[in-house]
């Protein structure tokens, strides 16, 4: 299934450079950007929102993301005007527009259906959260941070492994798109450092430097593969 | 005279020559307690509403009412576009083929507009948005034609209410749109929105 992002600003330079972001992760997933006024003002246009669903007419299901309050009501106004096979397609996120956008961006490339995206825009605030707090200084606590719920390892772990992050940069947002997207082929559950391995947000909120220990932990019928992958994903330096 | 296709035109006229006239008022209006784009917006969105009404040839006042609709969602960028675009497509569908609206026809115009604005915005009497002046506009306007006023007569109760509507919202602290990001600092200022529809409305009055 393909699923298209739309992403709706009240700035042309913010709805592009979000695509052009949201692409470095995800270079096949259909994204258009509908920023501004047909004059270039700031504003949303009820034209370029209508215009970008069409473009994006292929795809089997259309997410949009938005920005301030009229976005909105534009967007709204905009799908009140389609047929009803055209609007059933076409699913509004109220996601923070930016981490929104990325978080979709890479669960559609990641060939999810329109609800695991709008789940994973739905996840990027909280999880960049749970994320901190996971790896926020452990406080009074002597054995670390009590992880939020959700971000604690996983139960009946069946596989383990620790490895180095060799690469340059560290775990940015280039290489852990690569880690969800493999991590997103096994349908074992996988915690990385604590946090959800298919979760983009939560997984760049770690902040990982290179030389860090990253721990992945699997569970599920195919943990021991899902690991073993994840681990050869890092020790290769994610191509870098 | 009677609320027929002329007057729907007129009222257009004059709501484009109005907003065009206060639209310095509704830019500070909005500066004070939004991005201060309302003034400039309305005023781009009813010339070209006023371009596409010259342009064309009405059969019934519902007619005129669509194509404002449909100018203002696709030229106001800001949320008056789709607000008043609604109202005015909520309206248009309520008059129907009607070539003269009666007080009854009217009421429900009126009040098609004022449900299409809070379905699209989702505010309340009390937000301080202009539901604040939809609302009492209506409900002034159901009593008078329960009283048997005339659609005139009607209309400027709307209107009226309206003013009042505007009014009360100078002391609240607003609950949806741009302005409720400042808090308490919006006490004291009128909504935009809720003074634009005092504009719309008194045009209203003025072509009849």
């Amino acid at each position: 299934m393909t699923v298209g992002i739309l992403i709706v600003s009240h700035s042309a330079a913010i709805a592009t450079g979000t695509v052009e972001l949201a692409r470095q992760m995800a270079a096949d997933v259909p994204l258009v950007a509908a920023g501004g006024t047909d004059d270039g003002g700031i504003g949303t246009s009820f034209e370029a929102i209508t215009a970008g669903i069409e473009e994006l007419a292929d795809a089997d299901a259309v997410v949009v993301l938005c920005d301030l309050g009229s976005a909105y009501l534009t967007t709204d106004t905009a799908l009140d005007f389609l047929d009803d096979d055209a609007r059933a397609r076409v699913h509004v996120s109220q996601a923070p527009l930016v981490e929104g956008a990325v978080a979709a961006a890479v669960a559609s490339q990641t060939g999810g259906h329109v609800d695991a995206v709008l789940a994973a825009a739905a996840s990027a605030a909280a999880s960049e959260a749970d994320a901190s707090r996971s790896s926020s200084p452990s406080g009074d606590q002597p054995g670390g941070a009590v992880p939020a719920d959700g971000t604690g390892p996983v139960d009946d772990v069946a596989a383990s492994e620790s490895v180095e992050l060799v690469n340059e940069s560290g775990l940015h947002a280039r290489p852990a798109a690569e880690f969800v997207k493999t991590a997103a082929r096994y349908e074992a559950s996988v915690r990385v450092n604590g946090v959800d391995a298919k979760s983009l947000l939560a997984i760049m909120a770690l902040a990982l430097p290179k030389g860090a220990t990253v721990t992945i932990e699997g569970s599920g019928p195919d943990a021991q593969d899902a690991v073993e992958a994840l681990v050869a994903l890092v020790r290769s330096g994610f191509g870098e | 005279m009677a609320l027929d296709t002329a007057w729907a035109i007129g009222w257009v006229r004059r709501t484009a020559a109005t907003i065009d006239e206060h639209r310095a008022e509704l830019v500070t209006l909005d500066r004070e307690i939004g991005d201060g784009d309302h003034g400039e917006n309305l005023d781009r969105g009813f010339r070209a509403v006023l371009e596409a009404v010259d342009a064309a040839s009405f059969d019934t006042p519902g007619a005129v009412l669509k194509v404002v609709a449909t100018k203002l969602i696709s030229t106001v960028g800001g949320a008056a576009g789709p607000l008043f675009g609604t109202a005015y497509l909520k309206a248009a569908q309520a008059a129907g083929d009607a070539t003269e609206l009666d007080a009854d026809t009217l009421v429900a115009v009126l009040t098609a507009a004022r449900d299409g604005v809070v379905s699209r915005g989702k505010a309340s009497v009390g937000d301080k948005t202009m539901v604040d002046a939809w609302s009492p506009a209506v409900d002034a306007a159901g009593a008078a034609a329960a009283a048997g006023d005339s659609p005139e007569q009607v209309l400027a109760a709307a209107a009226d209410a309206a003013v009042t509507g505007a009014e009360s919202t100078d002391p609240l602290v607003a609950r949806k749109g741009r302005a409720s990001y400042l808090g308490e600092r919006a006490v004291g200022h009128r909504d935009p929105g809720a003074q634009s529809t005092v504009y719309i409305l008194r045009a209203a009055v003025d072509a009849a």
